[in-house]
């Protein structure tokens, strides 16, 4: 980028015409400018509304809303304990089971698929990340949750019962629920960003460590994977960001109940989706503010994730552009 | 050589594992068409597609009315995102290479992640507030948010591709900075600026949590801004968790239609976007 700023570029021209033309750069240059400054007016404009919205319930609850577990809108009482407890178990859940399904899925289209496989492939994945989370909700509530009331649940409980996380009744609707629709939900973005990882590895390191005699899953696993572990583990911040962040899917199958539970199978809930449930029955503005406050709770978490991804994956030298 | 023959052993037994994992996640995409194909066929008659909904526990109907108020709303969207995101991205590409700009590459970012239900809490403190009722007008100011850092950020990368030797031709011939953009850079990336606008469209078209308390719902049709409507994805959501079997019907026969239009949108996207013939 060589060329200078159109402020100074307005040279003295003995043509009328060329100063009309050359004003218009500057003309051009500040619409785009302020297009600019309006986007970043509208992200602290967000910031500004969720602080100010949410002033009454910070008022009168301060630092123990976020370690109280009671929320009852008829008192007037809120707490965000289980809420917060509900988003963090069932995106733990969806990370444990999507961050190696992901990663596999990563290596494969990567490391061994042929490169107009793995195109395919990689389109097909896009394709999965595009799927409005309403329809995962759909999905999630007419078949995954009846699969897991019936066979799932029971089989787990008679083998792993010993482990509180698989004891108590089988609802289907529950933690379980909720963590597997992210699990399928979050897959695409792991699998695309650790991808694209794993293809920034130089050939030299792996044909290096083939030279050397290791096996092609070897020259992998102790070569590819750790040059690429921090675009990994931003892959893995992303996806934690968008399953916290998530609501229809979660809201449709956790089973709404604020109520903190050891089990898995039981029912929860988490900050998006009481948001979703209650914002529009609210009646006291107690209760709108302390909704607010919890959304303002999820932003910052998301915040959070988002730039602890964008911090690794910078490290790999790629630029934190978002997915298109 | 036992040592060799377990190792050997050792790699095609992860890579088949690996081969598992990508099965498992392709055929996903493939089990959600297909059962979505399968309900959706067999719920979906001419009366969706041209009756308002019936009141609760009445069998028929359709969802007329949140067909066009989806419409609207992502065309109302799409006309306030499209324009702020074009212009920004075109500042941070062409103009972009101050402090100023890096705040805005990382505001950009930030909005981005923000989580699309407190974006609708955004919107109800913006729109529904001052008006005192719901509004598709409020319903795309919310999605608009949502679309502008799509937009900034898909604009700036695409015109970042257009090689240099364009704007020096440009400049060249004489022709003053604005001019090169408008008539050089911008023209080169056209086909690459509509794929993202029209990604920005595909992921707005589905989004459902910022409309809940923002266009809100509707029975009957409702095509002034200033009105509360039904829109396509929030009628699957109240339909899908209704105790009436007729309604969960047609919840699948709405998530057909919307999946059909978002996949078409990336696909004809995707196939528009020109294999990259710079660099």
């Amino acid at each position: 980028m060589s060329y200078t700023r159109p402020a100074r570029m307005s040279v003295e021209r003995p043509l009328a015409t060329a100063r009309v033309l050359v004003s218009g750069d500057r003309i051009a240059y500040l619409i785009t400018f302020l297009f600019a400054a309006g986007v970043l007016l509208l992200t602290a404009l967000v910031l500004y509304e969720l602080i100010s919205a949410s002033s009454l319930s910070r008022a009168k609850f301060g630092w123990s809303f976020a370690f109280t577990q009671l929320w009852n809108p008829v008192t007037g009482e809120f707490g965000a304990l289980p809420f917060m407890y509900g988003t963090v178990v069932t995106s733990l859940v969806a990370l444990i089971i999507a961050a190696p399904l992901g990663l596999g899925c990563a290596i494969f289209l990567s490391e061994l698929a042929p490169p107009r496989a793995s195109g395919a492939l990689r389109f097909v994945v896009e394709l999965l990340a595009a799927v409005p989370s309403v329809i995962y909700g759909l999905l999630a509530l007419f078949v995954l949750t009846p699969l897991l009331r019936h066979p799932v649940e029971p089989w787990l409980k008679e083998w792993f019962g010993f482990l509180p996380i698989f004891q108590g009744p089988a609802y289907g609707v529950g933690f379980l629920a909720a963590g597997l629709v992210l699990a399928i939900m979050v897959i695409p973005f792991i699998t695309s960003v650790s991808r694209e990882a794993l293809l920034a590895v130089p050939r030299d390191q792996k044909e290096a460590a083939l030279g050397l005699g290791a096996t092609r899953w070897e020259a992998t696993w102790n070569v590819a994977l750790p040059y690429a572990r921090s675009g990994i583990a931003g892959s893995i911040f992303l996806a934690l960001a968008r399953a916290l962040a998530e609501t229809m899917a979660v809201t449709m199958v956790i089973g709404n109940d604020p109520k903190i539970r050891s089990s898995l199978f039981a029912p929860g809930y988490s900050i998006a989706a009481v948001i979703a449930n209650e914002f529009t029955e609210a009646i006291t503005n107690l209760h709108i503010s302390a909704l607010v406050e919890l959304g303002l709770v999820l932003f910052v978490i998301t915040v959070i994730m988002n730039g602890l991804g964008r911090l690794f994956m910078l490290a790999t030298g790629r630029t934190g552009s978002i997915r298109a | 050589m036992n040592r060799l023959a377990r190792r050997k052993l050792v790699s095609a037994l992860m890579f088949g594992l690996t081969g598992i994992c990508t099965l498992l996640t392709i055929s996903s995409l493939f089990f959600i068409l297909g059962y979505l194909l399968w309900h959706g066929i067999r719920s979906i008659n001419l009366e969706f597609f041209t009756q308002l909904p019936k009141p609760p526990g009445e069998v028929g109907g359709g969802m007329a009315n949140a067909i066009a108020g989806s419409a609207e709303i992502i065309f109302l969207a799409t006309f306030i995102g499209m324009p702020v995101g074009f212009l920004a991205g075109v500042y941070l590409s062409e103009y972009g290479e101050d402090k100023f700009s890096f705040v805005v590459r990382y505001a950009t970012d930030l909005l981005n992640g923000v989580p699309s239900i407190v974006i609708g809490i955004f919107a109800y403190a913006l729109v529904v507030v001052p008006l005192g009722h719901f509004s598709i007008l409020a319903g795309s100011v919310a999605l608009s948010v949502i679309f502008i850092p799509i937009a900034v950020r898909t604009s700036e990368q695409f015109l970042q591709d257009v090689p240099h030797a364009f704007r020096e031709a440009a400049l060249a011939l004489g022709a003053p900075k604005w001019k090169a953009i408008a008539t050089a850079v911008v023209p080169a990336a056209f086909s690459a600026l509509a794929t993202g606008m029209l990604l920005a469209v595909a992921r707005i078209a589905g989004e459902t949590a910022p409309l809940l308390f923002t266009s809100f719902n509707n029975q009957f049709w409702s095509l002034s801004p200033n009105q509360p409507s039904a829109s396509l994805p929030v009628m699957i959501f109240t339909y899908a968790i209704s105790p009436y079997r007729d309604w969960h019907r047609q919840a699948w026969a709405a998530g057909l239609v919307l999946l059909a239009l978002v996949l078409f949108i990336n696909v004809s996207a995707r196939l528009l976007l020109p294999r990259r013939v710079f660099k």
